[in-house]
């Protein structure tokens, strides 16, 4: 595969063989699911997470490979943490900074706890799902799932110059360290031409990448290209797809109605 | 919790969150699943596929048979160049999020093809962004960024007219314009998802986003006068909006003051949003009863909750004052040129 920066894991299991589009619609519907759960449902939460766990082994993923990628959206938590003092409820504790007071009450850092796990089960199910398909079978299964034909072309010419841009960026980088020695605030010159610089950059890999993309054009043409990307279409799903496809639903609706009833 | 406490910790986990995800630029703009109740995903996945449909079809029209490799490799370009950052200060860095630069350079309906493109490749391959609150990030950064982004740099180039600032300066203005109304859009569905009230979110989400689009708008800035030097052809075209067009940036700018209108009014009563989400069926409001029937129910903090709105009331008089200064600056150019 093209680059590291790739997340799929190429591995022997069921889960690498299922059919894409099986695996994005449970995906998605997981993370429905998931959204959909109550505030403070727990054990419908540690049910997903076994879940997910189980899905990880038996994927020969490794249990710490998604538990630790899955912390990507941690930073954002933060965005949650005002629910800790502005629900009402019992009085957890009292924080001072200064002239304020801050009540913490249960209600609260239940709500919080819950939206950093549900937040935290959905990641999961996203990695799971681009860890064990391939970026050019998950195009297939959204363009059979209707996604818009001109934007999967695109997303699929994106994928090919994406690692290369990358590459590009970071030998700019590295063009840039070796002229300005290290720039940071006090070596570097000012704010603005710092700035400048980046935005100069920017503006090169723009004209770069025009003038790719015209030459890109014209490697299509000379292959045939006519303006429609035409692509494989993908078979019927077999009976056992449709069998996992059903399992897993069988076992969503499950858990969501045990979440809803009894959180 | 005062606004500056929490814009200040939300710079210090923004900056570790800068470490995170191979897309480099992990801004607080993209919104983890999680975090967004299931109906307003669902409202803003209906607004987005329905905009961004329209957009693939202007395109298809506008556009030969040389859009795709045009728009996914630019798409490329946008990916990368976002993890192209500077130092500012002590450990915070300004980088881009792109979406003006690409609607200065490509025109509105390109540039939300190319920004949709990079959204979606980074939450569904990088999980920088949710995938059912997709939809709402796709919104934010895809439609309003783009939106906003045309319309205040169409609105500047023909305020300021032929003087020589004229394209870095619209550039800045409108890409920091961009960057902080999309923050205000994210701040509002935060709070409707009844995830974080409105008198916190809007001032932190906005107070960050004023700093963080000052990066924005400097290299947007720096790439124009980079692209006019080297390719002024480019520069050009996608300057003179056509007339079909015009209709277009006064609706970024429109969307603009709605958004700043609708912040500093949804700050001051934090406990509307999630009244209309719960009108909405809010899930836990079945089961959280009790606490809709406490009265009185006081925010934490008076003190709190006046600096909050007045923060977000002074910003966005700031943005409208300004973008009703420039409408009244345009008409009598208009004006006095007939």
């Amino acid at each position: 595969m093209p680059d590291i920066l790739d997340p799929y894991r190429p591995r022997a299991s069921l889960l690498h063989r299922a059919d894409p589009r099986v695996k994005v619609v449970v995906a998605v519907a997981s993370i429905v699911v998931t959204a959909a759960l109550p505030l403070g449902a727990w054990p419908s939460y540690v049910l997903l997470l076994a879940a997910i766990l189980a899905l990880a082994v038996s994927a020969r993923l490794g249990v710490g490979f998604t538990l630790t990628r899955g912390l990507i959206a941690a930073p954002f938590a933060l965005a949650a943490l005002p629910l800790v003092f502005s629900t009402p409820g019992a009085p957890l504790g009292s924080l001072r900074l200064g002239p304020l007071a801050l009540d913490a009450t249960v209600p609260g850092l239940e709500r919080f706890l819950s939206v950093l796990a549900k937040s935290y089960l959905s990641v999961q199910f996203a990695i799971l799902l681009t860890a064990t398909t391939r970026f050019t079978e998950l195009l297939a299964a959204v363009r059979a799932l209707r996604v818009p034909r001109l934007l999967v072309a695109v997303f699929g010419l994106m994928w090919r110059y994406m690692f290369l841009f990358v590459h590009e960026v970071n030998r700019l980088r590295i063009a840039r360290d070796a002229r300005s020695a290290d720039i940071g605030p006090k070596s570097g010159g000012t704010l603005a031409w710092r700035a400048r610089v980046t935005g100069g950059m920017v503006g090169n890999l723009f004209v770069r990448g025009y003038e790719r993309s015209e030459r890109v054009y014209q490697a299509m043409l000379a292959r045939g290209y006519d303006g429609e990307v035409r692509t494989l279409p993908m078979g019927r799903l077999s009976a056992s797809q449709y069998g996992i496809l059903a399992g897993s639903m069988a076992i969503l609706a499950f858990l969501a109605v045990l979440g809803i009833l009894f959180g | 919790m005062s606004g500056n406490a929490v814009v200040s910790s939300v710079l210090a986990l923004g900056r570790i969150a800068g470490g995170y995800g191979p897309s480099g630029g992990s801004q607080p703009m993209h919104i983890p699943d999680g975090f967004l109740s299931v109906p307003v995903s669902i409202l803003f996945w209906v607004v987005s596929i329905v905009v961004i449909g329209y957009a693939l079809r202007r395109v298809s029209r506008e556009l030969d048979e040389r859009k795709v490799p045009l728009l996914a490799v630019l798409a490329a370009v946008i990916f990368a160049g976002q993890m192209l950052n500077f130092t500012v200060t002590g450990g915070t860095s300004g980088h881009l999020l792109g979406a003006t630069l690409a609607a200065a350079l490509l025109g509105p309906w390109a540039a939300m093809v190319v920004m949709t493109a990079v959204v979606s490749i980074q939450a569904l391959l990088f999980q920088d962004g949710g995938i059912l609150v997709l939809g709402a990030n796709l919104f934010n950064m895809a439609i309003v960024g783009v939106l906003v982004g045309y319309g205040a740099y169409q609105l500047l180039l023909r305020a300021f007219g032929n003087r020589r600032w004229a394209l870095p300066v619209s550039g800045f203005v409108a890409a920091w314009l961009s960057i902080f109304v999309a923050a205000l859009s994210c701040a509002l569905q935060l709070a409707a998802s009844g995830t974080s009230p409105a008198n916190v979110s809007v001032p932190a989400m906005g107070g960050i986003h004023a700093l963080i689009g000052i990066g924005e708008g400097l290299i947007t800035a720096g790439a124009l006068v980079f692209v006019l030097a080297a390719r002024p052809d480019l520069v050009a075209p996608a300057a003179k909006a056509t007339a079909g067009q015009k209709a277009l940036w006064i609706g970024g700018v429109a969307l603009a003051v709605v958004l700043a209108v609708l912040s500093p009014l949804a700050s001051a009563y934090p406990d509307g949003l999630e009244w209309v989400a719960e009108q909405h069926g809010f899930l836990e409001a079945a089961r959280e009863p009790l606490y809709n029937i406490i009265p009185d129910y006081v925010f934490p903090g008076i003190a709190n909750e006046a600096v909050a709105t007045i923060v977000a009331g002074v910003l966005g008089a700031l943005v409208v004052a300004a973008a009703a200064y420039l409408v009244a600056q345009g008409v009598r150019r208009r004006a006095t040129q007939q």
